[in-house]
């Protein structure tokens, strides 16, 4: 049968953001793919090198748009490991207060979406309303709707008021009936079983193998969480449960998701209930060499920050990895085999968000790509020889 | 308003016609579907303000001319050389083939209620005296699969298969811009008025003009887009081959059973 490449990019309806899927077809089944990323590189990690750790807070929270709490969480967690503080205690019911909030209005988006792609715009609709409820939230705890700069090594930013926690409080209890109604639609629809049910299965097994993050894993029946397996902020002082389904297909992940916000607002109100006083801010004064990392479950699975520091009041390397790069590679064992029209939401099931996940991709003039990792060493390998043959050096 | 400003807008833009395509298929593909839409109009308006004025047969010729937007849209779709668009237009094609048969069969039914008149002049006229179609058992099934096949025909969510925008970027429209797009925008937006009144005619006792028929006609036709849109807000779209599995199955039986059932005068 002949084959036929269907280009998915670098800019299509299916995303927000740029990147390039390759999708050799025949007929409508999918019988190879091929991601390709670097239309978005920003070089964040080098920036971070010449700010301040102060300063990189922000920066990695312009990361993303949508898990704007999660990089400074895990930045500032590894920050924080390279002096071996413990942040105060209320500093950590803050942050787990703004991680929660971000994790809801993030899986909403993710819901709403979804239903987009497979043409089910009152659930977009739906689920986007829903979402400003919990940006509203945000706002009143923050002061921001998104990115919220709420957080520093060492502690939080900005206080949380005493006199408004009953008024944030009610906001997330009013989003519990829309979302009951929301999940009943969803789990309940036979059209959208349909067309999820047994789609993209991604087995237990691969989802070791490909080291799958997040609610992508916990789908397939991998009880993967940093929440429960290396509990940080407040996470091992709330009663919450790990959400793990075993079919691995589009409808788990979507469960898994739809599920884990309710896990969320109880955390939240938790939290917001038995806030403790006290300090919100351990007030680092310089930070020694070393180095550090941290890790926390971002919504769409593990985000990691790996600091070092030389003494001085900059980092001398920053590495970041979101969770989506371990993600994405599960294309692999989801799409090959299905049909182009369950493709596109196979692709968006694992949440990508391509912008955390951008690495650097080297063009020659013709727009071939040429040049891998091991070609960028070869060729300033090659370099150095000239200049030290240039100098007459050996 | 919306619509009609997008087509205006539309016609002033610059045509462009993609490398390697058929130049004459692929801009005289929307034109055709155009003029087909614009005949079945004028055939359904007449039989509404002068029932006897019709000729014998129209039913049938009605029938073909629907078939050819869609038909129009494969053949643009394939002309333009673009993987999407034959993709798009090789679903359309497959969902032609799904929906045609249970449409038919649902059609036979004021057939068969009007004393085996293949003219729409007479269905209206038989339902002026006896009540409409619609009020019997096999009307209504015949309701059912015909709002769904009209739903296909249209192409909306859940049938919106061959353009879906978020797999397939529109499919056969996709190298289309300008005035031939405007056209084919045109022609959906005319089907959205002829097949809701297509079936009206059917089914619903048509448009009548004398005093308070024609506020009720009016109220038939908004109840008719109202269901429809009602249908493509409340389901996500689905793939070609469960579109091709429901017509054929459910679809297809039902109709079966609405032609059988107003055999028996049901």
């Amino acid at each position: 049968m002949a084959r036929t490449i269907i280009p998915i990019g670098p800019y299509h309806p299916l995303q927000e953001e740029p990147s390039f899927f390759t999708l050799t077809v025949e007929g409508e089944r999918v019988v190879a793919v091929d991601v390709e990323l670097g239309y978005n590189h920003r070089g964040i990690e080098k920036l971070s090198e010449r700010k301040t750790f102060d300063q990189s807070t922000f920066l990695v929270e312009r990361i993303c748009g949508i898990c704007s709490t999660s990089h400074p969480f895990a930045y500032t967690r590894a920050v924080e490991d390279i002096i071996s503080l413990e942040v105060p205690q209320r500093a950590k019911y803050i942050r787990t207060i703004i991680a929660e909030g971000e994790r809801i209005h993030s899986h909403l988006l993710w819901l709403g979406l979804a239903g987009h792609f497979l043409g089910y715009n009152t659930v977009y609709m739906w689920a986007w309303k829903l979402r400003e409820e919990v940006l509203d939230a945000m706002e009143v705890l923050s002061g921001n709707r998104n990115n919220y700069a709420m957080f520093k090594p060492g502690g939080v930013r900005r206080d949380i008021k005493a006199s408004d926690i009953p008024g944030v409080i009610k906001k997330i209890d009013s989003i519990i009936p829309t979302l009951v109604m929301l999940k009943k639609a969803v789990m309940d629809d036979p059209v959208l079983g349909a067309r999820t049910k047994g789609i993209g299965i991604l087995t237990k097994e691969d989802a070791i193998n490909y080291a799958a993050l997040g609610p992508t894993s916990r789908a397939s029946g991998v009880a993967r969480d940093v929440r429960k397996d290396c509990p940080y902020g407040a996470y091992d002082r709330v009663n919450w449960e790990m959400i793990v389904t075993q079919n691995g297909d589009v409808f788990d992940k979507l469960v898994v998701r739809v599920l884990e916000t309710f896990e969320s607002v109880k955390i939240i109100k938790h939290c917001l209930l038995n806030l403790p006083n006290g300090e919100i801010d351990a007030k680092i004064k310089n930070i020694p060499p070393g180095e550090g990392i941290g890790h926390i479950e971002a919504p769409r699975g593990e985000a990691f920050h790996y600091v070092r520091s030389d003494g001085t009041n900059r980092p001398v390397r920053h590495k970041m990895r979101a969770p989506t790069f371990m993600n994405l590679p599960t294309y692999k064992a989801t799409v090959i085999g299905q049909t182009i029209s369950d493709a596109t939401i196979i692709f968006a099931a694992i949440d990508p968000c391509y912008s955390c996940t951008e690495r650097m991709t080297v063009r020659n003039t013709k727009g071939k790509k040429l040049y891998n990792g091991e070609d960028l060493i070869r060729l300033s390998q090659e370099k150095t020889a000239k200049i030290k043959s240039k100098l007459g050096v050996k | 308003m919306q619509p009609l400003i997008d087509i205006i807008k539309l016609l002033g833009k610059e045509t462009l016609v993609p490398k390697g395509s058929s130049r004459t298929t692929f801009l005289l593909a929307p034109v055709i579907g155009l003029a087909s839409v614009i005949l079945v109009s004028t055939l359904l308006w007449m039989n509404n303000i002068w029932t006897d004025k019709t000729f014998l047969g129209d039913l049938i010729v009605v029938l073909y001319l629907l078939t050819i937007p869609s038909i129009c849209i494969i053949v643009g779709g394939f002309a333009s050389r673009n993987p999407l668009a034959s993709l798009g237009a090789s679903r359309e094609m497959k969902l032609i083939l799904s929906y045609e048969l249970p449409f038919v069969l649902a059609v036979l039914v004021p057939v068969i209620k009007s004393n085996f008149s293949l003219r729409l002049g007479e269905i209206v006229a038989v339902q002026a005296q006896n009540g409409v179609i619609l009020g019997s058992l096999s009307g209504i099934l015949a309701f059912i699969v015909l709002i769904m096949c009209m739903q296909a025909k249209l192409a909306l969510v859940p049938f919106d298969i061959p353009e879906a925008e978020t797999e397939i970027i529109g499919g056969p429209l996709i190298e289309y811009s300008g005035t031939g797009l405007a056209i084919y925008r045109l022609t959906k937006n005319m089907l959205l008025f002829v097949l809701p009144f297509f079936l009206m005619i059917l089914l619903m006792g048509g448009l009548r003009f004398d005093g308070i028929h024609l506020l009720f006609g009016i109220l038939k036709y908004v109840g008719v887009v109202a269901l429809i849109t009602v249908i493509r807000n409340t389901n996500p779209r689905v793939r070609i081959d469960q579109a091709m599995r429901f017509f054929w199955g459910p679809m297809t039986l039902l109709a079966a059973v609405a032609v059988v059932l107003a055999l028996f005068g049901q």
